[in-house]
């Protein structure tokens, strides 16, 4: 009965601690040390078909200080590797420092809740190595089910105190009225979340509006 | 020569396929000479000679759409927000064809977004009416274009600008 009662109490303090971390990792965002920098990694969150094409807009308009850049796809996805390369290849920087890097996807479009879940844990596994592996600086995401996963892991780097990553999260130009289910999730764990349109703006006071961006 | 470029993105959208290229053709009536499909993953990639009416190339997938958007006169989309904004950034006029096959498709809410702004048309309804009804009537004159990405200018600032606040 002790050692339950000691093990229940760890759990506490240690859950306590977590939260705690994630509130100052949540309030350091806005304090980080972004000037001293010359280059910043970012890991760009690609999602499938439209959310890629929408995520590489907004890469677009990245100035190449925002290198290198990392892509993530999910695995079941040809389609969005290539049109990162394209992509890529049309910036026409001398030195284009790109990946792609895939992991398992976290949820298919009409996916049930239940199996989302494991899926996304699945996800959250190799999302885990991959974030502790490139530690960058910021990370990009317009709302494919992988940003979830990613973005918790991105997190939990500056939960342990190795690095603050900076979570952009830029909702996807269709949201107009509403937010997506990822949208959601990441509205209180984003650092800055960008909205693209006036009545989205008035429900999330959070939110930063400045006109379509992609 | 005039021509029409019809894209359907990654999914597959046969209903739209199989109306444009269906025999009584609407297109060469209004003097289009040349159709380019990009036909995705549905289940026929029309050949060459399946239009005898109209010049007709087709194929699956390409990694950048931009080079068809920019030879075409007019683009029918399948509402994706991808080729939507590059249709109209590019200045095309463009018919947004609604694919009601697809349950919960979050991408309609941009294309009514953009038709209620009135840069572009969009139709739910069964499409084969829906396209002879439309295109007779696609009065270009109507539609606004659409302004480039946003107020400012320098949309790599935009990203930058809340650390630069911040710091």
């Amino acid at each position: 009965k002790m050692a339950l009662l000691v093990g229940l109490s760890a759990l506490s303090f240690l859950l306590m601690l977590v939260s705690f971390r994630l509130y100052v990792v949540l309030k350091a965002g806005r304090n980080c040390p972004f000037r001293a920098k010359e280059s910043f990694a970012v890991v760009i969150v690609a999602g499938s078909g439209g959310h890629t094409s929408e995520v590489l807009r907004l890469t677009g308009s990245l100035s190449s200080a925002f290198s290198p850049r990392y892509y993530v796809v999910a695995d079941t996805d040809r389609m969005s590797e290539e049109k990162i390369s394209t992509f890529e290849n049309s910036r026409g920087e001398s030195t284009s420092q790109f990946s792609i890097c895939q992991i398992p996807r976290s949820r298919e479009v009409h996916q049930s809740w239940s199996s989302s879940v494991v899926s996304t844990l699945k996800s959250f596994c190799s999302s885990l190595p991959l974030m502790f592996r490139i530690r960058p600086d910021m990370v990009l995401c317009n709302g494919p089910g992988t940003c979830v996963p990613l973005c918790v892991a991105a997190l939990l780097l500056g939960i342990l105190g190795i690095k603050k990553v900076v979570i952009v999260y830029v909702e996807s130009v269709c949201r107009v009225h509403t937010l997506s289910l990822t949208g959601k999730i990441l509205y209180s764990l984003s650092d800055y979340f960008f909205v693209q349109w006036p009545s989205l703006r008035d429900k999330y006071p959070k939110s930063i509006f400045l006109g379509r961006i992609v | 020569m005039k021509t029409v470029f019809v894209t359907v993105g990654t999914t597959k959208f046969d209903q739209l396929i199989e109306s444009i290229t269906s025999p009584e053709n609407i297109l060469k009536d209004r003097g289009y000479e040349r159709l380019v499909l990009q036909v995705g993953k549905g289940s026929v990639l029309p050949t060459a000679d399946s239009c005898p009416h109209i010049s007709l190339e087709a194929y699956r997938f390409k990694s950048s759409i931009a080079e068809d958007i920019e030879r075409s006169d007019l683009v029918i989309s399948h509402a994706g927000a991808g080729s939507c904004l590059e249709t109209l950034g590019a200045g095309k006029p463009l018919l947004v064809v609604v694919n009601d096959t697809l349950m919960d498709n979050h991408q309609l809410e941009l294309a009514r977004q953009l038709y209620v702004d009135s840069h572009l048309l969009y139709c739910t309804c069964r499409y084969e009416k829906c396209l002879l009804s439309v295109i007779p009537s696609f009065l270009l004159e109507n539609v606004i274009p659409m302004q480039d990405n946003c107020t400012l200018n320098q949309p790599l600032l935009l990203l930058i600008i809340p650390f630069l606040l911040h710091v």
